[in-house]
């Protein structure tokens, strides 16, 4: 057993430390945020420069041969940051999956182009109604002359406005909730009958819905083995979760430090609040909920490349219905103790509050991930 | 005992659900439901149509224009309201101010104020917390100097709500810094069109402008805007925030959004099946269903002992932090519901005349927002701590 960070990963922690505080304050961001765009192609770049866009990939696809604890040292920076630049839909999702399943051709065009900057992408899986499950796809795929045909409805794409190419997922057989028969697609976003609705989500991303309406797809657009898609996509979701488990550790141990501070600094009945018994309890319990949390998301990052399908997935539902439960207390608890506030716009608290609110929602809230842990007692 | 309604509050019960399903306009109650956003206007329509029928104000006395009834008929109209959709009464004026002017006002200023709070001429607001003063509110510095026949007020207050729509203020204000803190205190009534306020608007978390600062400077006040006697205005400060928590309880309200909550996980699926029908989510609803039990009798019982009284006491903390959690419960539960539909952010689809397509279903929309705005409950009117070292210390003598 080895909780240290070998010397490369303590540098790159030490480096994104620096970046964040210098040139990701949290007035920046929120310029970023409300501006055109959402979010900054410099910024882009400078992560590119910093080799953080190369970091999973392969070395021979010009990457860093870098693995999940790598990325989770990024996304906790980027928590602590509440950085907006497509990170996860990009080089944590679709990166991983044309890293894990993709051909010789598609990885070397695609993986080149991720870690140099040039190509954004995101995931279309989750469609309206499907809520959390993996395998309720009806977006289908017909194979016809020239490649297929793709028709369906995909929703809260993260980062789906931004993205020069999409991974949709597709039915190339079967029902809408079977396992076998999804197949996974590369299209590009101004393909003819691609139809994009962007928004702003709650925490200041941006997210779109699609619809897919006789999308013509060529036949090297398949990524993996048709109608394999599932096993795929479970593996780059857990990715995902991993990341955004420690996402959420990055958001807490900067809302446990500026809680802290209040208590420290605010005074009422002429002392200052964190002399209050009933306030120390419920700050101890935030440092032992964000200390926990750390754990699973150690836990998260060690499994994420685990090539044992069950151990991965049950060990990452575990994470993140841990996680998730913390950053419910957390984020809860810091907008109580700031009073009034806690809920303003103006102060950063409420924005980590409402990502972590938000990363709850995202591939399965923690009630969902605790009945999946559940139900692997069973199988045991 | 008996915890039925006995056939006369049927028939009352039905008397007001017949007024309600007459008069209260369906576009109004239908923008109530889906959680659109209120404008001034909203809470007037409604405010007037009550007053006209002389049911604005069932908590007042008879003699200054109440209705005469009883803590459960009243119980029983806050319920029918918010079940049908009625927009919220505002607070301030009818329930916070009304009873100190009436307690501890002048003849004059029972005369005037009084009416025009009932036909809603007059929109209030509450200034009693500072940027330094919240929790703490006896250590207030806004400074009201007597002048002659008048005060001059120099300070800020903060968080007060709407604000933006008030046509008076009721302050705490500091007219003395000698003995203790509480001693210095008066309660004064300023009208908001004085020369010299500032009104800020305060952008809370949801992305709304419901709160506001309010700046003082050189604001001259008659000195016949003062209530009671100076320097006793923390008296009729703790008067008032007992009204102010039995509100908060917020009963009826929190019936009609687990309705909403129930019809929502109907709707949703989850494995194929109506989310209720997962057992983990209806659990969670069963269990705020069980606290709301247990909170409307609760309340019953607390506005029962006051009407005998006439003051309400130290139980009404538990109103409010029963009230409030349930709340929160309730709209965190709506939020999970839809799943990732949480994430979009659509300012827009809350105004009522928006003609655009949602996204997801209609009803997600306010829904998150919603969920972060309900942060508040648990911090106004006396924050959920306060109310537990109240109750340690007033009830338990600890
Ligand atoms: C949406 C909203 C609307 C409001 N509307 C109005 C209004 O219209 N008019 C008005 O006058 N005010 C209004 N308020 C103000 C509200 O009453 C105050 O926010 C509240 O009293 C808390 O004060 P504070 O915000 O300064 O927090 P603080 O008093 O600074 O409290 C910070 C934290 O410390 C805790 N704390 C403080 N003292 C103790 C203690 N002794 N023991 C344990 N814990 C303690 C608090 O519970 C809180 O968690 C509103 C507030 C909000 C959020």
């Amino acid at each position: 057993m080895d909780f240290n960070f070998t010397e490369e990963q303590s540098a790159l922690q030490d480096t994104l430390r620096r970046f964040i505080a210098k040139d990701y304050g949290f007035e920046r961001r929120r310029e970023l945020a409300c501006s055109e765009l959402g979010f900054s192609r410099d910024t882009w770049r400078q992560f590119a420069d910093l080799g953080l866009l190369a970091l999973p990939f392969p070395e021979e696809y010009g990457g860093m041969g870098g693995n999940a604890v790598d990325t989770m040292i990024v996304m906790e920076a980027f928590g602590r940051g509440l950085v907006l630049e497509p990170y996860l839909a990009t080089v944590v999702l679709c990166g991983s999956l044309v890293r894990d399943s993709g051909s010789e051709m598609q990885k070397k065009t695609i993986l080149p182009a991720i870690a140099g900057g040039e190509l954004l992408m995101a995931l279309a899986h989750y469609e309206p109604g499907t809520r959390y499950e993996l395998n309720h796809v009806q977006t289908t795929a017909r194979p016809d002359a020239a490649g297929w045909v793709i028709d369906g409805a995909k929703s809260v794409v993260l980062g789906g406005p931004w993205a020069d190419r999409l991974i949709v997922s597709a039915r190339t057989s079967g029902d809408a909730r079977d396992d076998a028969g999804i197949s996974l697609f590369l299209v590009d976003r101004n393909a003819a009958g691609v139809a994009l609705r962007a928004y702003p989500t709650q925490d200041g991303q941006r997210a779109a819905e699609i619809t897919f309406t006789r999308v013509k797809a060529g036949a090297d657009a398949l990524l993996g083995a048709q109608g394999q898609g599932l096993a795929a996509l479970a593996r780059a979701l857990d990715y995902g979760i991993a990341a955004l488990c420690a996402e959420a550790v990055g958001a807490m141990a900067a809302l446990n430090e500026a809680t802290l501070e209040y208590l420290k600094t605010r005074k009422q009945f002429g002392q200052p609040i964190g002399k209050f018994q009933a306030l120390q309890h419920r700050m101890a319990d935030m440092l032992i909920a964000a200390e926990q949390a750390r754990s699973m998301m150690y836990l998260a990052s060690v499994k994420a490349d685990s090539l044992d399908a069950a151990e991965r997935s049950r060990n990452l539902s575990a994470a993140k219905a841990y996680v998730g439960q913390s950053a419910r207390f957390v984020g809860q608890q810091a907008v109580q103790l700031h009073g009034g506030m806690g809920v303003t716009d103006e102060l950063n608290v409420s924005h980590y509050f409402k990502r972590l609110t938000m990363i709850n929602a995202t591939f399965g809230d923690a009630d969902h991930h605790l009945g999946r842990f559940s139900d692997s007692l069973l199988a045991a | 005992m008996d915890l039925n309604f006995t056939p006369e509050e049927q028939a009352f019960r039905q008397e007001v659900r017949r007024f309600i399903d007459d008069n209260l306009p369906a576009e109004l109650s239908r923008k109530v439901l889906e959680g659109k956003r209120l404008t001034k206007d909203d809470y007037l329509t409604w405010h007037k149509i009550l007053y006209r029928k002389g049911w604005i104000a069932p908590s007042w006395p008879v003699e200054f224009g109440g209705t005469g009834w009883n803590a459960v008929q009243q119980h029983i109209f806050d319920e029918e309201c918010a079940d049908a959709g009625a927009p919220m009464i505002m607070p301030f004026g009818l329930r916070m101010v009304a009873p100190v002017i009436m307690a501890f006002g002048d003849a004059a200023q029972q005369q005037y104020f009084l009416p025009k709070i009932l036909s809603g001429e007059h929109w209030w607001c509450q200034g009693y917390s500072e940027p330094g003063s919240g929790s703490d509110l006896a250590s207030l510095k806004t400074r009201a100097e007597r002048q002659g026949d008048y005060y001059i007020v120099n300070g800020q207050k903060t968080w007060t709500t709407l604000a933006q729509h008030a046509d008076w203020i009721f302050c705490l204000v500091r007219t003395s810094t000698e003995g203790r803190q509480q001693e210095g205190i008066s309660f004064l009534l300023i009208d908001m069109k004085s020369p010299g306020i500032t009104v800020r608007p305060i952008i809370m978390l949801d992305g709304e402008h419901e709160i506001n600062e309010v700046f003082f400077e050189n604001v001259k006040v008659p000195a016949h805007n003062l209530v009671g006697q100076e320097n006793k205005g923390w008296t009729y400060a703790k008067f008032l925030l007992g009204h102010e928590r039995t509100g908060i309880a917020a009963v009826g309200r929190s019936k009609r959004e687990l309705k909403r909550l129930k019809e929502i996980a109907r709707r949703e699926t989850a494995n194929g099946r109506p989310l209720i029908e997962d057992q983990r989510f209806r659990d969670k609803i069963a269990q705020v269903e069980l606290e709301l039990m247990a909170l409307e009798i609760t309340n019953l019982r607390v506005i029962s002992a006051e009407r005998e009284k006439r003051t309400p006491g130290p139980e009404a903390s538990i109103l409010k932090i029963k009230g409030s959690e349930i709340q929160q419960s309730l709209s965190e539960l709506m939020m999970q519901a839809v799943g990732h539909y949480a994430l979009p952010y659509s300012p827009e689809a809350l105004d009522a005349g928006w003609q655009g397509m949602p996204v997801g279903a209609d009803y997600c929309a306010p829904l998150a927002g919603h969920y972060f705005n309900m942060r508040k409950t648990t911090i106004y009117g006396g924050s959920n701590e306060i109310q537990k070292n109240i109750i340690s210390q007033m009830i338990l003598g600890l």
